[in-house]
């Protein structure tokens, strides 16, 4: 990434799947695999589940690289929407299919749950995407049980800024409460998705 | 730091501005660290309390802590991380602060919100059923040739792999195997120096690409061993993780590049100084060592490792069948093999070893006997071998002694014993 950075990574790789190019296809997936799969893993909560809306998630971008708009915010944020979307969509499609199955469930206990899903997603986007020393603090803080002590001192900076990371990372966490993904404008033509 | 984050750092301070006590230390380095606007109006007090801003502020313990002093420990409250009194004086702090009783709920709402990641889990064989969905949908204009298809697919493999694995197991010691002459050898290194092995034998092929040397211009026609010694000696450092980017990097300009160069970038010759193969064979020799080696890696970080898909295994069988004839006759001219038992001419029917590969990528070989110039034919079969596809595979990488290996042998013992060393030897670091 010394010599991408990431706009230009974006950019180049949007032209080279406009060209058709394989290669650039399979660079795509070993980038944002991982990304796509568990933002759906996050939504639906099924491995199969997962793997069918990546395989829709890169068919669309194979077929439509125009879709991305570099004005828009970068290549990943985007992936990231468009994942978040199918995936909700997804859910709909089976929660709407079980309900007409059993007649179990509400349309409202449809929204709470599509809303909980999408909450879910958005929160762990924010943490893969955060700036990796707020990250590393609540890492240890939360996965590792640290205090904010114990944090400083493996991370190496003073408590102070200790308790600012894990202050700042909390805070940026709970915009996924409030905000859809960060510009979030409707993704190519009005299709189902 | 803060700057440049995705989630809006303005809108952090936009936190809630509740003028506090004026020895702020904490607020001070809160604010400048992360290029807010200040929340406390920085006069130049400090200069009637010169020693006050060094001071902790919790030395001051009869006192309760300062407003920001508290409201910076809120992240740290949320999450459970301060000490007893800490969370005494913040829960107390709450009950009469509104801003901070705010915010210190939205914190714990996010804390819900951290969730272990699940990247172990991702599918190696997803990969290739994307991008052929992919491809379904919209053909490739430029596709990848189908000979670096198994090359794509593990060094994607071994990436995904690498990707999941932690700082400390790049230094995690790994044993290099392999079979020289008639005796196992081996070697010691480390996950990263097996990637940094990887890249530099990896460099053979850039190199008759015209692209460039990862050891650099002039490293020449060494051969892969003298290639990796030359790597691993040059370093300044123990290599470390740092080397899977330009490893990754030179792979996926391999693919790229043979995409782009026509057909007849197939049969371009690839040097590795003793021999050398055509970059068709040489691209799916190096997904074979791909695959060999991210096994040792797996082994040595106790991952779990599937061997190649039966597509890519079947042409990476096929080439170690098509290489024995000519390593069997270079073990026969070093006095290693028995010698031929007749003359054949170039191009007619000789004695053959029926090779049965059983399992994913398994198939039927006839390896020629005695010359590599003659055709090996069914009718001509003097004895076989049956074995498992991934026990061959590791009998060529020089895992498996050849007197260990093959399920099942039938006919001339002197052609089976001499055709085992023969693909044990097809081995090298």
């Amino acid at each position: 990434m010394a010599k991408d950075t990431p706009p230009r990574w974006d950019r180049r790789m949007q032209q080279r799947l406009a060209r058709g190019e394989a290669a650039a296809l399979g660079e795509l997936y070993d980038r944002f695999a991982s990304l796509v799969h568990s933002l759906a893993h996050r939504v639906l909560d099924d491995d199969s589940a997962a793997d069918l809306v990546t395989r829709e998630v890169f068919g669309y971008i194979w077929e439509n690289p125009d879709a991305y708009d570099p004005k828009q915010g970068n290549l990943r944020s985007w992936i990231a929407r468009l994942t978040q979307r199918q995936a909700v969509h997804r859910l709909r499609q089976t929660e709407a299919t079980a309900y007409a199955e059993t007649g179990e469930g509400s349309a409202e206990e449809l929204e709470q749950k599509v809303r909980r899903a999408s909450v879910a997603a958005r929160a762990d986007y924010i943490v893969t995407s955060m700036p990796a020393p707020l990250r590393a603090a609540l890492e240890l803080a939360y996965f590792q049980r640290r205090d904010y002590r114990q944090t400083a001192a493996d991370l190496g900076v003073t408590e102070d800024e200790a308790r600012r990371r894990l202050r700042l990372g909390l805070q940026l966490l709970s915009t996924a409460n409030t905000r859809p993904l960060e510009g979030s404008s409707p993704p190519g033509p009005g299709r189902a998705w | 730091m803060v700057s440049g984050a995705n989630g809006d750092p303005e809108e952090v301070a936009r936190a809630p501005r509740i003028p506090g006590p004026r020895w702020a230390a904490d607020d001070h380095a809160d604010l400048s660290a992360s290029g807010a606007p200040p929340e406390v109006p920085v006069e130049p007090v400090e200069a009637e309390e010169p020693t006050r801003a060094d001071e902790p502020a919790r030395a001051a313990e009869p006192v309760p802590p300062s407003h920001g002093v508290l409201k910076s420990l809120l992240g740290a409250w949320a999450l459970s991380a301060c000490s007893a009194e800490e969370t005494q004086a913040v829960e107390a702090h709450l009950t009469e602060c509104a801003p901070c009783a705010d915010e210190a709920l939205r914190l714990r709402d996010a804390v819900g919100l951290l969730h272990a990641g699940r990247d172990l889990d991702l599918d190696p064989l997803l990969r290739s059923r994307v991008l052929e969905n992919c491809l379904g949908r919209r053909p490739a204009r430029i596709p990848v040739p189908a000979w670096a298809c198994p090359y794509d697919a593990e060094t994607a493999r071994l990436d995904a792999l690498l990707r999941d694995i932690g700082e400390s197991e790049w230094h995690a010691p790994v044993r290099l195997k392999w079979f020289e002459g008639e005796r196992p050898a081996s070697r010691r290194t480390t996950v990263a120096g097996v990637i940094g092995h990887l890249m530099t034998v990896d460099g053979l092929v850039s190199t008759a690409l015209g692209l460039d040397d990862p050891l650099g211009p002039g490293a020449g026609e060494a051969s892969p061993t003298e290639r990796t010694e030359a790597y691993w000696q040059g370093a300044e450092h123990p290599p470390t993780r740092g080397v899977r980017e330009p490893w990754r990097d030179q792979s996926h300009t391999l693919i790229r590049t043979v995409s782009f160069a026509g057909r007849g970038v197939a049969d371009l010759t690839v040097a590795y100084g003793g021999f050398a193969l055509p970059m068709r064979d040489s691209l799916l020799e190096r997904a074979f060592e791909c695959w060999v080696h991210a096994d040792d890696i797996a082994n040595a970080v106790a991952y779990p490792y599937e061997p190649p898909s039966g597509a890519h295994l079947h042409d990476m069988i096929d080439l170690a069948a098509r290489l024995l004839p000519a390593a069997l006759a270079g073990r026969r001219r070093g006095g290693l093999a028995a010698p031929p038992r007749h003359l054949v001419a170039a191009g007619a029917p000789g004695r053959s070893l029926h090779l049965e590969v059983e399992g994913s990528g398994g198939g039927h070989w006839y390896i020629a006997l005695d010359s590599p110039a003659a055709v090996a034919s069914p009718d001509h079969a003097v004895a076989q071998v049956a074995m498992d596809g991934v026990e061959f595979c590791q009998l060529v990488a020089g895992h498996v002694p050849p007197e260990e290996a093959a399920a099942g042998k039938d006919g001339d013992r002197e052609a089976i014993r001499d055709v085992l060393f023969a693909a044990a030897s097809l081995s090298r670091l």
